[in-house]
């Protein structure tokens, strides 16, 4: 028996009823969304559950949204049920002002990483994570990269002579 | 076979400048630093293997600690989290020592023009040699490493204590 | 010496019974720029706290700059190794967000690109565990077979090592004659070398010796790690995205999945290995069945996509549309669909995905590499927790790190 979409939203919305909203499928992969508050138990709820059983977490990464205000970063993530090779999308929206996300390590020692990684680059908190510190940048940077307000260069070079790369010079 | 220097022959003696000897077995003995990093360091791998060898330069051992080599081959996108290993690991290695850029990362950055990279190696340690390619094949190292070769063999005996290479050093911030 | 900034002794380390051993960024043995700041009691490691990011090169942020042909020279640096696989998976990924189907020429072209770079990805692995365990002579007896691929990628894009192949829709240009002589030429000679190597290695006592027992996992907790790939066979689990999600035809070839039972070196070594085998037998049956393709579609080498596919050179110094295609692609006047896809591929050390968020503009607004090195490399303090020095350092060079894909 394999598992469909229409039973995966039906199972997720008799167990969570208005919480989970925005159902589609892109590409054939159903993506819904839950209020941050109830992230860990939707992951637990499909988990644990006999006939979902989503138990290995492929991805988890987050998406700054800057025009959304209130809905600024979305922490998305990706699941896989690998006996009936199902994938699913799992999207938790905060503020950017309280970015706090409760955490996903002791559900899945995958995501102890992936949420440092999503906090270095944009700044998402993960509430019970056991070492939240930077992960690929220096660890004396002050600012989120990954957010759409900052640039991809360096803004501290002087060698480079931006006239040439028709930006308008300064040297 | 190496050439011989420029020099008197006579017999049973041959007599030439100390700076051409030293030279001479100084280039043909270059032990090697792999600071390998990133793809260009598969291409060292592929360099010091059977088909590119690199040993018949004289660089049979790659001597992976600084205070047994002589050259510093960079390979690979230094980011500015490695910049200070990079200088660390310069400090380490004994005089007469030379440094060479192999790639684009290492020699400007690359294709890399972000806020975490490096742009160029120059900015940190003092470069002798820069190997252009992303990655340079085998044989453009191999060149790089035959320009390295005639540096360190018309190297003066005196550089390493003259103002003018202190003067580069001061400018790194090296003492 | 000025700033040492990189280890970073904890409080009251004088009194402490155990050493702290910076296994640091450069090192002979890391093959790559790992640190690990190990708690030694004598030649034992009691923890280890791994640091990344010494070779972070902000890949995301600089792929929302780039259109999509420019962003395949990025993936290329992904998993170096083996970088045919990554283009292929990106172009997979724009194809399956834009909608187009590739003949089934192309996607056997692929299948044999794809595993020749997977096989050269094992090569690699599989002899630096034995250049850490003592055996020089493997790596360089292998590195030699690696040579006969680089030519075989250079007859078809040019490159040897990051190779840009490839465009959306199928390849740039028809594999030459010369290219299939030289493919011939490794599958007559490359089954001779990997036997012999398999003879130095899979029952040599000193081999087995040190990697048995060495740096072990269990299959729940690999899952729970999110392993997959060879590291995750090892362990016991049948998961190959080649299986589960057929891209590229797969589906149509016959090859079996090697799994091991402890998840320990000595398997890793063991899947790696017959890994190289299947990918040879698929590289002859994908062989078999281009020859088998007659008549006009055997010329065929890209989809029939103009808006995406950019064109020939010779097409655009020649034919109009071609020009105008060509234009129209590089100045990013194309029509992109907005939305988001997720895609994955079998990449040498595991599930490669690619997150592609499009809001249809030239660029990607967001483009995620979901890269199994880093995640896998999380478990590398539960792996070498107890064993000597020695073992954690074959347990890293087994589990296939590369660098360049743990820290994108």
């Amino acid at each position: 028996m394999s598992l469909t979409n229409e039973q995966i939203q039906l199972k997720l919305q008799e167990k969570f009823g208005e919480q989970v909203s925005n159902f589609s499928e892109p590409f054939g992969m159903l993506t819904f969304e839950a209020p941050k508050e109830q992230n860990l138990k939707v992951l637990q709820f499909l988990f644990d559950d006999e006939t979902l059983k989503f138990r290995f977490l492929t991805d988890l990464q987050a998406v700054h949204y800057p025009n959304d205000k209130g809905r600024e970063l979305a922490v998305v993530y990706h699941l896989h049920n690998l006996v009936d090779n199902v994938r699913i999308r799992f999207k938790v929206f905060t503020d950017i002002n309280t970015p706090d996300v409760f955490t996903a390590t002791q559900l899945y020692s995958s995501a102890n990483w992936m949420e440092r990684e999503t906090y270095d680059f944009f700044g998402v908190n993960f509430v019970g994570h056991p070492n939240l510190k930077r992960i690929l940048n220096v660890d004396e940077m002050d600012y989120f990269p990954m957010r759409k307000e900052f640039p991809l260069e360096d803004q501290s070079r002087i060698d480079k002579d931006d006239e040439m790369f028709g930006r308008g010079g300064s040297i | 076979m190496a050439d011989i220097p420029d020099g008197h022959m006579g017999e049973g003696f041959f007599a030439t400048k100390l700076s051409e000897v030293v030279g001479l077995a100084r280039k043909n003995s270059i032990w090697p630093l792999p600071f390998a990093t990133s793809c260009c360091g598969i291409e060292f791998m592929a360099t010091a293997a059977a088909h590119y060898d690199l040993g018949r330069f004289g660089s049979e051992r790659m001597a992976f600690t600084p205070r047994q080599c002589d050259l510093m081959m960079v390979m690979g996108t230094i980011s500015k989290k490695m910049a200070p290993v990079v200088k660390q690991v310069y400090l380490q290695m004994a005089e007469p020592r030379w440094v060479m850029a192999v790639g684009a990362c290492a020699s400007s950055g690359g294709i890399f023009d972000t806020y975490s990279v490096l742009q160029g190696i120059d900015q940190v340690v003092p470069v002798d040699v820069y190997v252009p390619g992303c990655p340079p094949r085998p044989e453009a190292i191999l060149d790089g490493l035959m320009k390295v070769q005639e540096l360190v063999g018309q190297e003066s005996l005196r550089r390493r204590n003259s103002d003018h290479y202190k003067a580069l050093l001061e400018s790194y911030g090296i003492q | 010496m000025s700033d040492v900034q990189n280890i970073l002794l904890p409080e009251g380390s004088i009194e402490k019974k155990t050493i702290t051993l910076n296994v640091g960024p450069t090192h002979p043995a890391t093959h790559g720029v790992f640190q690990n700041i190990m708690e030694m009691d004598g030649e034992r490691v009691m923890s280890a706290e791994s640091t990344v990011g010494y070779i972070h090169r902000a890949f995301e942020k600089l792929a929302e700059r780039r259109p999509l042909y420019q962003i395949t020279p990025i993936t290329d640096r992904l998993n170096y190794c083996s970088s045919p696989i990554n283009n292929i998976g990106w172009h997979l990924t724009c194809e399956k967000l834009l909608g187009i189907q590739t003949p089934k020429r192309v996607d056997y072209l692929r299948v044999i690109l794809m595993e020749l770079a997977r096989i050269a990805d094992h090569l690699i692995c599989n002899s630096i565990v034995g250049v850490d365990t003592g055996a020089f002579s493997g790596f360089v007896y292998l590195m030699e077979y690696r040579e006969l691929i680089y030519e075989i990628y250079e007859e078809i894009c040019g490159s040897r090592l990051t190779t840009n192949i490839g465009r959306i829709g199928g390849f740039e240009r028809n594999f030459t004659p010369t290219a299939w002589e030289k493919l011939e030429k490794f599958l007559k000679e490359y089954p001779k070398a990997l036997k012999e190597f398999e003879n130095l290695f899979t029952r040599n006592r000193i081999f087995i010796d040190r990697t048995v027992g060495c740096g072990p996992i269990s299959a729940e907790r690999a899952l729970n790690y999110g392993f997959t790939g060879p590291n995750l066979r090892a362990a016991g689990v049948d998961y190959d995205v080649r299986v589960h999600s057929p891209y590229s035809s797969y589906e149509d070839f016959d090859f079996i999945v090697p799994v091991g039972t402890t998840g320990d070196t000595y398997d890793r070594y063991l899947v790696r290995n017959v890994e190289m085998w299947q990918s040879l037998s698929i590289i002859e049956q994908a062989y078999q069945k281009i020859q088998n393709i007659k008549g006009a579609d055997a010329e065929v080498y890209h989809a029939n996509v103009p808006e995406y596919y950019l064109p020939e050179k010779k097409d655009v110094y020649t034919s109009m549309e071609a020009l105008i295609w060509h234009f129209k692609i590089i100045m990013g006047e194309i029509e992109m669909p907005k939305g988001e896809v997720y895609h994955s591929v079998e990449g040498a050390n595991g599930e490669l995905g690619y997150f592609f968020i499009s809001d249809g503009g030239r660029t990607p607004y967001r483009l995620h590499f979901r890269r199994p090195c880093f995640i896998y490399y999380q478990a590398y303090e539960e792996l070498i927790k107890g064993s000597m020095l020695s073992d954690a350092i074959v347990v890293m060079s087994s589990l296939n790190l590369i660098a360049g894909e743990l820290d994108a």
